[in-house]
């Protein structure tokens, strides 16, 4: 164990943390936000951490770079960085390490970069920190780095506004930035996280490619057990704080000692290949039926200058039969969502019909529609935002129905009954959402759409923002709620692994269209156009003939 | 861009023209009407104040007088001035000068010193600074100007004697250090307030920036503190204030009334005022129009100021 290595650092290691524990202000949930933690990432190796949310990956990387809040304090321990202890370093000291001897790319590369400055003038800014070179060298090594990392027309690209640029693009930027003084370690915090599934494998390819020309050492954070499979050296697992198991990545893939790793392991939706066995109903005949439906954003240009049209959805038909699973899976701007949007009538389709339960609701006007709105519910993606923060549990699941003419006293007994069933407890009911966790909040949201007994759920990236364990209880909630209720579900996701749990048939959309439809078998094993091909390729950690390196042991 | 600006062009020009219908009912459905000033003198007789009333054009049908208005408007004439006798033109220039002067003094001190202290009380945030520059905005916002005045006033100029107590300059003195000696008081006093507004706005406007995931890349990258803050944060949080500042552009013009009183300042406040008092309807007209031309124009400049600095809504 990590524990056990106590000797200094010997001069293959790139970054030595040893004991390290870092104490969190008073108030909180704990007292410390890592402890006693020990770890080397040696020379030329990429380490991830993993863990899931609060268990104290990304203070660890702070801590590395000397960024901590000044209310988070480092009690003990030591970070050798290249030899140098950097704990209680003086700040201006640590500063001309920060992007010369290490340096960091973030989760988010939308607001990772400075929205008032150009790509060449913010990698420029790095070298001139730290006093390397003259203008015009600078701007040379610039244009060298956007070609290293692959960005097309650097000349462009140097004079060019992060606005411009796609996600991946940026984050390309960002590991341009950090490369520009060839720093020993790199730390990536979730670098792919919020990116799509394409894009993150060219990007995780970026970095071992980089990291393998220059021999550098990479600390790579991240939740996804794929993204280690296909990236990592060695490994660290991290729980609440703790450093639960360290060992090289095959070890831990494949013979996880920890309980929590092979539940991480397990948790990790796999594409099984496989198809749902679907639940019997007596009637057969479509509950929703899509025909050729069109939505067309258009902007700008009211009295003068050029309109922007965006065809967002783009003559969608598909039908779902009752207690049957539709996914619906594609990249971002794919129209994924927009066709959420429109099913729920929160968005006016352009043309086409949706025909639910034989009668066409695109034409309905709003107070048409509303008789009918219970019975199609949504479930949304941030639990955290779709909760209103001012109002109980109780409030939010009893509003809807008393609005639509239940009585109070009933409302509550269905609530308390359906908060049981989703797995809370009865006391939550006159509790507020900011007393709940994330998996337990999207259980409310739950709760909340199925206070009406709706026919049909649209749940829009309804797992998305929760961490692997959580969201493998939570699809397994909504299966088993599909078995009771025999309600449809639309399951909108960028996700394949988790379409693939929970889905009868998967669409697969592009540019506002379905380009492939089929069982999740035919999707994974056998796709049939070019694109799915590409998107099933791309999934991290899994192989082309759809078998999985992890050995599913948990 | 281009379109852009026609966009707003045309916006600008209805708006203006509704402004001007609406402005010019309200005022003529006033009791008095614009001769009700001129019935005051003893020496008038109804047969007087009929053959004025048919001089001035005023017993055609109100459309009539306001098409004949807008179209002199449009020309550049925008009627005479009956307390006055001198062209509404040339009255609003006269009092232009001391208003802008006046404000732009004050708002360039309220815009340096407010701005610093929202940089500084974001940065240092909690801080004794952070506290009392809290406590300071809360004391200048709820205390009334004119409060503010008479104390100067009566400190400043009564006890101690080191600037004069009111006017623009001492008559036969028209050199600028005069100037300058009479503007320092009611200057200071303006500002108080919009130091206030704006350090609040200017801090809460810098916490937002500095929270942004870009300032933690730009702390990475190994940037001095200080130009972490100076280029990466405040460039940033300044965007919402170039808005903020064009909305008050035109408050600067009118927002002086009570400063103007109490320092006998000859202002466009002190104009429209007077003129009100006066009926003056050619006058209060001409600054009606005058504020709604600022107004427009106060958030075309911010408009396009934050295009100039923003590059996704200039190249966007």
């Amino acid at each position: 164990m990590a524990a056990s290595i106590q000797a200094v650092a010997p001069h293959d290691v790139a970054l030595s943390v040893r004991d390290l524990t870092v104490t969190l202000p008073q108030g909180m949930e704990r007292t410390h936000a890592v402890e006693n933690i020990s770890f080397d990432l040696k020379r030329g190796q990429i380490l991830c951490i993993i863990g899931e949310s609060g268990s104290g990956k990304s203070v660890t990387a702070n801590a590395i770079m000397g960024l901590l809040p000044r209310v988070i304090r480092i009690s003990s321990g030591s970070i050798h960085l290249d030899g140098t202890n950097i704990i209680r370093m003086p700040s201006e000291k640590l500063r001309s390490l920060r992007g010369r001897i290490v340096s960091m790319i973030f989760q988010d590369p939308l607001s990772a970069l400075n929205p008032l400055m150009t790509v060449g003038a913010q990698i420029d800014e790095v070298m001139a920190a730290h006093g390397v070179g003259t203008p015009k060298s600078r701007r040379g090594r610039a244009l060298e780095l956007l070609t290293e990392v692959g960005l097309p027309d650097p000349e462009l690209m140097y004079h060019q506004y992060p606005f411009r640029l796609s996600g991946g693009q940026r984050q390309r930027v960002m590991i341009a930035m950090a490369l520009a003084l060839e720093p020993t370690i790199l730390i990536a915090d979730e670098p792919t996280t919020a990116l799509d599934v394409t894009t993150q494998a060219q990007i995780l390819e970026l970095v071992r490619d980089i990291q393998r020309r220059k021999g550098m050492s990479v600390m790579f954070i991240t939740h996804d057990f794929g993204v280690v499979a296909e990236i990592a050296d060695s490994v660290v697992v991290m729980e609440k704080g703790r450093i639960v198991e360290h060992g090289s990545a095959q070890q831990v893939l494949k013979s996880p000692s920890h309980p929590y790793t092979r539940r991480l392991i397990a948790a990790v939706p796999r594409l099984t290949g496989e198809d749902r066995v679907p639940l019997e109903t007596a009637n057969k005949a479509p509950i929703l039926k899509v025909e050729n439906l069109v939505k067309t954003y258009r902007e700008g240009g009211v009295l003068f200058g050029k309109q922007r049209v965006v065809p967002a959805v783009n003559e969608v038909s598909f039908d779902l039969a009752p207690g049957r699973t539709l996914g619906v899976v594609g990249e971002s701007g794919s129209g994924k969502s927009s066709l959420g949007r429109l099913l729920i009538k929160l968005l006016d389709s352009d043309g086409g019909g949706i025909l639910f339960e034989g009668r066409d609701i695109a034409k309905l006007s709003e107070a048409e529609f509303r008789p009918l709105r219970p019975r199609v519910q949504m479930i949304f993606q941030d639990p955290f935002a779709s909760l209103n923060p001012r109002s109980t549990v109780g409030h939010i699941l009893t509003v809807g129905p008393v609005a639509h003419g239940s009585p109070y006293a009933q409302a509550r007994e269905e609530a308390k009954a359906l908060l049981a069933h989703v797995g809370l407890d009865a006391g939550a009911f006159g509790r507020y959402p900011h007393e709940f966790s994330g998996g337990q909040r999207q259980r409310i949201g739950i709760a909340r759409a199925l206070m009406f007994k709706p026919k049909l759920l649209i749940a829009d990236e309804a797992v998305s923002a929760l961490d692997v364990s959580i969201q493998a209880q939570i699809l397994q909630l909504l299966d088993q709620i599909q078995r009771e209720t025999g309600v449809s579900m639309i399951f909108i996701t960028h996700d394949l692994r988790v379409a693939s749990q929970i889905c009868d048939e998967i669409a697969v959309m592009q540019k506002g269209r379905i380009v492939e439809r089929g069982p999740p078998s035919q999707i994974f094993l056998d796709p049939q156009s070019a694109y799915t091909r590409e998107l099933v390729a791309a999934i991290p950690g899994e192989q082309p003939d759809g078998t999985r390196p992890v050995a599913a042991n948990g | 861009m281009r379109g852009f600006l026609l966009n707003r062009l045309s916006q600008s020009l209805i708006l203006l023209l509704i402004v001007s219908i609406i402005g010019f009912v309200v005022l003529n459905l006033l009791p008095g009407g614009p001769l009700a000033q001129f019935g005051l003198d003893p020496g008038m007789t109804q047969d007087d104040l009929d053959r004025l009333k048919e001089q001035l054009g005023l017993n055609r049908p109100l459309w009539m007088q306001y098409l004949d208005w807008i179209w002199r408007l449009l020309q550049g004439d925008w009627g005479h001035s009956f307390r006055d006798n001198a062209p509404v033109l040339s009255v609003i220039g006269r009092h232009l000068f001391a208003t802008l002067l006046l404000m732009g003094t004050s708002t360039a001190i309220a815009i340096a010193i407010g701005t610093w202290i929202g940089i500084r009380g974001a940065t240092h945030r909690y801080s004794l600074f952070d506290h009392l520059a809290t406590v300071g905005a809360m004391v200048a916002l709820s205390i009334p100007t004119f409060w503010f005045g008479l104390v100067g006033i009566y400190i400043f100029s009564l006890k101690l004697g080191w600037v004069p107590a009111g006017n623009m300059y001492t008559i036969g003195d028209g050199s600028v250090l005069n100037y300058l000696h009479h503007l320092i008081l009611p200057s200071i006093v303006l500002s108080l307030v919009h130091v206030a507004i704006w350090s609040r706005y200017m801090r809460t406007s810098t916490l937002d920036a500095i929270s942004q995931d870009f300032v933690k890349t730009a702390r990475a990258k190994g940037l001095t503190e200080r130009r972490v803050i100076m280029k990466h944060v405040v460039g940033n949080a300044l965007l919402p204030m170039i808005t903020l500042a064009g909305v008050q552009l035109p408050s600067i013009l009118t927002g002086a009334l009570v400063t103007e009183t109490v320092f006998t300042w000859p202002g466009m406040g002190r104009l429209f005022l007077d003129s009100l008092g006066y009926s003056d309807y050619p006058v209060v007209m001409g600054l009606l129009m005058f504020s709604a031309i600022l107004v427009i124009l106060g958030n075309l400049i911010a408009d396009i100021a934050v295009a100039i600095v923003d590059p996704r809504i200039r190249l966007g």
